[in-house]
């Protein structure tokens, strides 16, 4: 399969005027787990051009049940297992790895991204990341999540707007400090709900 | 009188944001507040005093992912 022959497909899927926007997009995707993971393939089968794979954490046997990682890949870090899964996707998507951990101090690594998803496990890494980009780069459109955990209905998860360039999916109340664990299918919910935002906003479509 | 997550709050005005939440109980190191349409900056919080007319909203993250 050639460049070509990927982007030909796409072409024909999504049409020649939308492909083009996702074709020149760079988005980040910060936090790789159950979130991150689900939302980066998302994407890359998208045809997103350039996608940024942010994580400091290795693949472990307690990911597998809801994270988009292999037996094979225990082990190994998440940005290098994800971005060997989205090779076999997508294999002409650029991927930037960072194996680090995102703090205020370096959120300048995503100064190149027109859309910031945060996909971080803990709420004050995610308050960190939206507040820390809303100031540093007010332009930037940030796609938040909150509140996926449980085995609560996946009728709540939704998208909230704040702002113009901040959007939050969730059920924005149910905590994994009280619900104990996380599921596979709502937490892909809310990681399918961010990717359709992103889609959503490199289209053109800002509204909810 | 002063909408708060989409409810009208009385005896708010004159406070400032950091002291808003805090008294409401917010953690503040996992919020994200909007005021009357845009991001309000974190440290721009303690600054930040509510007047009558204003539209706030808090978002208060909770952990998983």
């Amino acid at each position: 399969m050639t460049n070509n022959d990927w982007y030909n497909a796409l072409e024909m899927r999504h049409g020649a005027e939308l492909q083009q926007k996702f074709s020149s997009a760079c988005v980040a995707v910060c936090g790789l787990g159950g979130l991150g993971s689900n939302t980066a393939i998302s994407l890359a089968r998208a045809g997103v051009g350039t996608l940024h794979l942010i994580d400091f954490d290795k693949v472990d046997i307690s990911n597998l049940h809801r994270q988009q990682y292999a037996v094979s890949q225990l082990g190994m870090y998440k940005t290098d297992a994800l971005k060997q899964t989205l090779s076999e996707i997508s294999p002409y998507c650029n991927i930037l790895t960072y194996t680090l951990k995102l703090t205020e101090d370096n959120l300048s690594i995503l100064s190149h991204c027109d859309v910031i998803c945060e996909c971080f496990d803990n709420a004050e890494s995610k308050a960190m990341l939206v507040n820390g980009i809303s100031e540093l780069y007010p332009v930037k459109y940030i796609v938040a999540a909150s509140g996926m955990s449980g085995l609560h209905t996946g009728n709540t998860i939704q998208t909230k707007r704040l702002g113009k360039r901040l959007y939050i999916c969730g059920d924005g109340t149910s905590d994994v400090a009280d619900d104990g664990t996380l599921f596979a299918p709502r937490v892909m919910l809310c990681a399918a709900h961010q990717a359709n935002t992103v889609l959503r906003i490199l289209s053109g479509k800002f509204e909810i | 009188m002063i909408k708060v997550n989409g409810e009208n709050v009385e005896n708010i005005a004159g406070k400032n944001v950091a002291e808003y939440l805090t008294e409401s109980g917010y953690d503040i190191k996992r919020v994200a507040v909007e005021l009357n349409g845009d991001i309000l900056p974190k440290s721009q919080y303690s600054d930040t005093i509510l007047k009558e007319d204003d539209c706030v909203e808090i978002v208060s993250f909770v952990g998983g992912g």
